[in-house]
C-alpha cells in the first residue's frame, strides 16, 4: 500500500509530469503565469478540484456506465469547478477577477479528465486522492516556476513586492516586457522542457 | 452596425488570436499538429462548433441564468439569479451540441462526416469551446454579435493551427537538439508564432 502510494504522488513531479510530459493543461498553465499571487491560487484551485474529482470518480466506478462515463466525470468536475469558483469569489475577489474566465475552464483542463479517465476509473479511492494530489502538485511545479521566472523578470515584483528594482524607478533593472506577454510563456515552457529532457534523457521523443 | 460586427470577428480572428494570444485549446493545437490535413480538419470542426455553440450558449445566457433572465416564465421568478450554474450548463450545452451536430452530419453529409468525424467528440472538451462561451458571458455580446464572435475565433483558432501545422511538416527534415524534439520544438514555435501575431496589435479598428 505504502509504495503504490508514494510512487503515485512523487512520480507526476519529474518523471511523468502532467505539462512537461503528457502535454495535459496546458491552456491555463500559461495564461495566469504573469504574476505569482494568480498562479498560487490556480495551483491551488487546481490541486483541491483534481483530488476531490479524483476521489469522487474512483468512489462510483463501479457504477458509472462504460457508455456515458465522460458525461458523469464531466458532471462531476463541472460541479465541483462551481464549488470552487464560489469560494474564489467570496475569499479572494481580486483574483478571481484576474484569473477571469480560466477558473471556469479548469472543467475542461485535460489534466482533472485525463487522471479521472486513466487513473481513478481502475483504482481504489485512497491511491486516486494520492494520484490526484501528486498531479496537482506536479502542474503547480512548472505553474509556479513559469510564474517566478515571468514576474520577476518580467516586472521586477515577487508577489507583487520588488526585487529587482527597475530602471524606470531609480534602480538599475530594465524589465523585459517580452516575458509577461503571451510570447515569453511559450518560449520559457519550452525551455523547461528541454531541461527536463536533457536531464532524464528516457523522455526524448524519437526522431 | 455592420462595423461594430466586422471590429469583433477582425479581433477574435488575429488581435485576440485564442490560441496564439489566450492560449486556449493548447492540448488539441500540440497534439493535432503534425500534419497540415488533419489540422485543416480539426480547424474546420471547431469554427463549425464554435459558430453553433457560442450563440445557443448566449440563448440559454439570456433566457435562463441572467439575473431576471426567468421573467418570461412567471413574474415571480423574475428576482432568481442561476449565474452560478453557468459552468455546468454550457459544458452540457456543448457535450450536447457537439453530439447531436456528429449524429446529423452522419445521417445527412457522409462526406463531411468522414472528414471531421473523429475530431467532433475530442471538441468537446477543447478548452476553446468552453473559453469562447465564457467569453461570450464576459463581455455581455448580444446574438447576433456572439455569433460572429464564435466564427472569428473559431477561424482564429484553425488559422492557427493550420499555420503550426505546415511549419512543424517541414521541420522533420531538420536535426532537432534531442531534448527539444517534439513538444519542445513546438512550444517554441508557437512562441514564435505568438510574437508575429503580436503585430496585429497595434491595429487600430
Amino acid at each position: 500500500m505504502a509504495n503504490p502510494a508514494r510512487e503515485a504522488l512523487i512520480d507526476p513531479l519529474f518523471n511523468n509530469n502532467p505539462i512537461a510530459f503528457q502535454v495535459l493543461g496546458i491552456c491555463s498553465a500559461l495564461a495566469v503565469t504573469t504574476k505569482m499571487d494568480t498562479a498560487v491560487v490556480m495551483s491551488i484551485a487546481v490541486i483541491a478540484v483534481l483530488t476531490a474529482s479524483n476521489f469522487f470518480v474512483s468512489l462510483i466506478r463501479n457504477q458509472i456506465p462504460t457508455n456515458i462515463r465522460i458525461i458523469v466525470q464531466l458532471t462531476i468536475i463541472a460541479s465541483l469547478v462551481i464549488v470552487t469558483d464560489q469560494v474564489l469569489k467570496a475569499y479572494v475577489f481580486e483574483i478571481s477577477k484576474q484569473l477571469s474566465v480560466f477558473v471556469g475552464l479548469i472543467i475542461t483542463n485535460c489534466i482533472i479528465m485525463g487522471r479521472a479517465e486513466a487513473f481513478a476509473m481502475q483504482n481504489p479511492p485512497v491511491v486516486s486522492i494520492v494520484d490526484g494530489i501528486g498531479n496537482g502538485l506536479g502542474y503547480a511545479l512548472i505553474l509556479l516556476l513559469t510564474a517566478a521566472i515571468r514576474e520577476i523578470f518580467g516586472s521586477g515584483n515577487f508577489f507583487g513586492i520588488p526585487v529587482l528594482p527597475l530602471a524606470s524607478e531609480g534602480g538599475w533593472y530594465i524589465p523585459n516586457g517580452l516575458l509577461v506577454l503571451s510570447p515569453g510563456a511559450f518560449f520559457i515552457i519550452g525551455f523547461f522542457i528541454w531541461i527536463l529532457r536533457t536531464w532524464k534523457p528516457d523522455q526524448v521523443e524519437a526522431e | 452596425m455592420f462595423e461594430s460586427y466586422l471590429d469583433i470577428a477582425i479581433k477574435a480572428i488575429f488581435i485576440e488570436n485564442m490560441a496564439l494570444a489566450f492560449f486556449l485549446g493548447m492540448c488539441s493545437f500540440i497534439a493535432v499538429s503534425r500534419k497540415v490535413e488533419t489540422a485543416i480538419g480539426l480547424g474546420s470542426a471547431v469554427i463549425f462548433v464554435l459558430t453553433v455553440t457560442v450563440p445557443i450558449n448566449n440563448l440559454v445566457y439570456a433566457y435562463l441564468l441572467k439575473p431576471g433572465a426567468l421573467a418570461w416564465l412567471s413574474p415571480s421568478l423574475a428576482e432568481q439569479d442561476l449565474t452560478f450554474l453557468g459552468f455546468l450548463t454550457y459544458i452540457g450545452t456543448i457535450a450536447a451540441i457537439v453530439q447531436i451536430v456528429e449524429m446529423v452530419l452522419d445521417r445527412f453529409f457522409p462526406a463531411l462526416y468522414t472528414a471531421l468525424g473523429v475530431f467532433l467528440p475530442l471538441i468537446a472538451v477543447n478548452c476553446a469551446i468552453l473559453g469562447a462561451s465564457l467569453f461570450m458571458v464576459e463581455r455581455n455580446y448580444n446574438l447576433g454579435e456572439s455569433l460572429v464572435y464564435g466564427f472569428g475565433s473559431g477561424t482564429g483558432w484553425a488559422l492557427a493551427i493550420v499555420a503550426l501545422a505546415g511549419i512543424r511538416e517541414r521541420l522533420r527534415y531538420n536535426h532537432i537538439p534531442a531534448g527539444l524534439r517534439g513538444l519542445g520544438i513546438t512550444f517554441l514555435l508557437t512562441g514564435l508564432m505568438a510574437m508575429g501575431f503580436m503585430a496585429f496589435a497595434g491595429i487600430q479598428l
